[in-house]
């Protein structure tokens, strides 16, 4: 089992890495200073300065993701979304640079599929919010329902609130934030990853996780299979203070009190081969 | 996938037909099969409210007899009612085999809804001071167009927008059921019980019954069994989260209250709002803002919760 080299990340040199994933298992990192690196070929030029707005009262969620794309296809870089009435898919699939705010609340699959934008929801979000989102930030001022983060790639993922449960299933890189509790079976399957809940978090925390960190303020109703506590380092601590501050969600009595949980390995087996790839190799 | 909402007023009653059915219409996408409501309005001293039908809709379109059977089944009913004493005070034909009647009676009501429903192709739908239980196929809409809800007033109710998986697409098997034989409780749920055969011979070893195949018919039986052995609403609410297995969210209706439990793993949907005057809940928060369409704050209930809330 060979450990994945990787020289010249500044992130890895800030010590913002801490997964110890390896074996056949292939990382790439983005290069600060490489050109080209974060836009698609497709993608639009926008101007941050050019403000749209959308108002999604009489618009079905098709609709409001067209009118979006329009705005953004027109150049527009700051998109305000009103009355989006907690319908459902509303702002998906977003590949680009763009400030999106949104008024008011989301349903189900909101924000999915995202790369890139920086989207703020004054409301809550419904189930699967920004499922499989690549890239971004995204701040939510009040709750979210379950799945919340399901199967992240990357980017910052905020909720101010509480959350559901299965928070960060299947989550595969990024940062979930949350500021209040999140419930039964958080992290399940996490295989990359962080996520850092300021309050309580429910049954079988991390259940399954292969790898990645979560970090829980509060009480811990139980871990999962293969979750077991680690050592809460001073480069945690400076990771988590640097990255809660950044959403103002620093508790009063700091971050020293925080839990750390980890994958236990138990369940690795990345290195063995599946039975028809041993028919390969003989 | 089914779609379950459910809404009361704490500070008296309110147009809870017309509410149910906007909220069971955003809900419409969860379930089109079926839909049906549990409304709770002003009861009358010493007054029933009995709804049942004769036939399912599907069975119209079986021949030209079935008219006259059903007219047959209904006189049935009407002559087993009166020779067990039963006062209809007022009678309504909400469809041509569903009827509404309002009843003055003092005596068992087991055994009035099992003579009744002894009677081919009757089945009671609910019995209560308050309750009134309405459940036929088509989105909500069309039932509450059909049945007259737009002007209903109550205080709370209970509805659901029905996917079928597990059972038939028809009436029997539609949400939300009756507490047979206790008066002015109804249940709806979301989800699949996967003990339903355990507990429901169970269920039948200590003399219920069941109208349906459908598994959320045992929630209905399961409650009522518990709260006739003297159980709160809670302690049965509870109870359920141990006893039955499978994912389920499930609400429960009485007389002036209305219950909330989810199972252990969290997988079934429910948001949540509430007020000093209203607390609203369902499936998707669409429903309720379909009712309270200003911004407001909403979260979901975490695995095990029990709630419960009185008008």
């Amino acid at each position: 089992m060979a450990n994945i080299e990787i020289e010249g990340s500044v992130s890895h040199e800030m010590g913002m890495h801490t997964e110890q994933l390896a074996g056949r298992t292939q990382q790439m990192f983005f290069d600060l200073d490489e050109e080209g690196g974060f836009g698609y070929p497709d993608g639009f030029d926008v101007d941050y300065n050019k403000r749209g707005e959308v108002d999604a009262s009489n618009m079905g969620p098709k609709e409001v993701n067209q009118r979006i794309r329009e705005l953004m296809a027109d150049g527009h870089g700051t998109i305000v979304l009103k009355n989006p009435g907690a319908k459902h898919s509303l702002a998906v699939g977003i590949l680009n640079r763009l400030n999106l705010i949104i008024e008011g609340s989301l349903g189900y699959f909101g924000c999915g599929l995202c790369d890139g934008p920086n989207i703020r929801i004054s409301g809550r979000v419904g189930w699967s919010c920004a499922e499989n989102m690549m890239a971004g930030t995204l701040v939510i001022e009040k709750n979210a329902g379950s799945t919340f983060g399901a199967a992240i790639r990357g980017g910052d993922l905020v909720c101010k609130g509480s959350v559901g449960s299965r928070t960060g299933i299947d989550m595969k890189g990024g940062t979930i934030i949350v500021g209040g509790d999140t419930g039964a079976f958080s992290g399940f399957m996490m295989q990359r990853g962080r996520m850092i809940v300021c309050g309580n978090a429910g049954k079988n925390l991390g259940d399954s996780m292969y790898d990645g960190t979560i970090y829980i303020g509060g009480e811990i109703q139980d871990l999962g299979v293969d979750a077991v506590p680690g050592e809460l380092t001073d480069l945690d601590k400076a990771w988590l203070t640097r990255k809660l501050s950044m959403y103002e969600l620093v508790p009063e009595k700091g971050v020293d009190h925080f839990t750390k949980i980890v994958a236990g390995r138990q369940l690795w087996n990345y290195d063995n081969l599946e039975p028809t790839e041993k028919k390969l190799i003989l | 996938m089914c779609g379950i909402a459910g809404l009361i007023h704490r500070d008296g009653a309110g147009a809870i037909g017309n509410e149910m059915t906007s909220m069971l219409q955003a809900l419409k996408h969860r379930g089109p099969d079926s839909t049906g409501f549990a409304i709770y309005g002003t009861p009358e001293p010493d007054e029933y409210i009995l709804r049942f039908k004769v036939a399912e809709q599907e069975d119209l379109a079986s021949g030209f007899k079935i008219h006259d059977e059903i007219k047959e089944r209904r006189a049935t009913v009407d002559e087993r009612l009166k020779s067990l004493g039963v006062k209809v005070t007022e009678q309504e034909d909400a469809t041509e085999y569903a009827f509404r009647y309002e009843i003055k009676f003092d005596g068992d009501m087991k055994k009035l809804a099992d003579y009744v429903e002894d009677v081919e192709g009757a089945e009671i739908l609910s019995i209560g001071t308050a309750l009134e239980l309405i459940k036929d196929l088509g989105d909500a809409s069309v039932v509450s167009g059909d049945y007259d809800l737009d002007e209903f007033k109550g205080t709370h109710g209970i509805g659901h927008t029905r996917m079928a998986t597990e059972s038939d697409v028809d009436i029997r098997s539609a949400h939300p059921y009756w507490a047979y034989p206790y008066n002015d409780i109804a249940v709806v749920h979301n989800g699949q019980i996967t003990n339903y055969w355990i507990m429901r011979r169970e269920m039948e070893r200590k003399g219920h019954r069941f109208m349906s195949s459908c598994d959320s018919e045992l929630l209905a039986v399961y409650t009522a069994h518990n709260l006739a052995e003297g159980a709160s609403l809670e302690d049965s609410l509870k109870s359920s989260i141990k006893d039955i297995d499978g994912v389920f969210t499930y609400l429960v209706a009485t007389g002036d209250a209305l219950g909330l439990a989810k199972d252990t793993m969290a997988a079934k949907p429910m948001v949540l709002y509430e007020s000093d005057n209203l607390v609203a809940l369902a499936s998707e928060e669409v429903a309720i803002r379909s009712v309270i369409p200003h911004e407001i704050d909403t979260w979901d209930p975490y695995d095990e919760e029990v709630r419960v809330w009185r008008t």
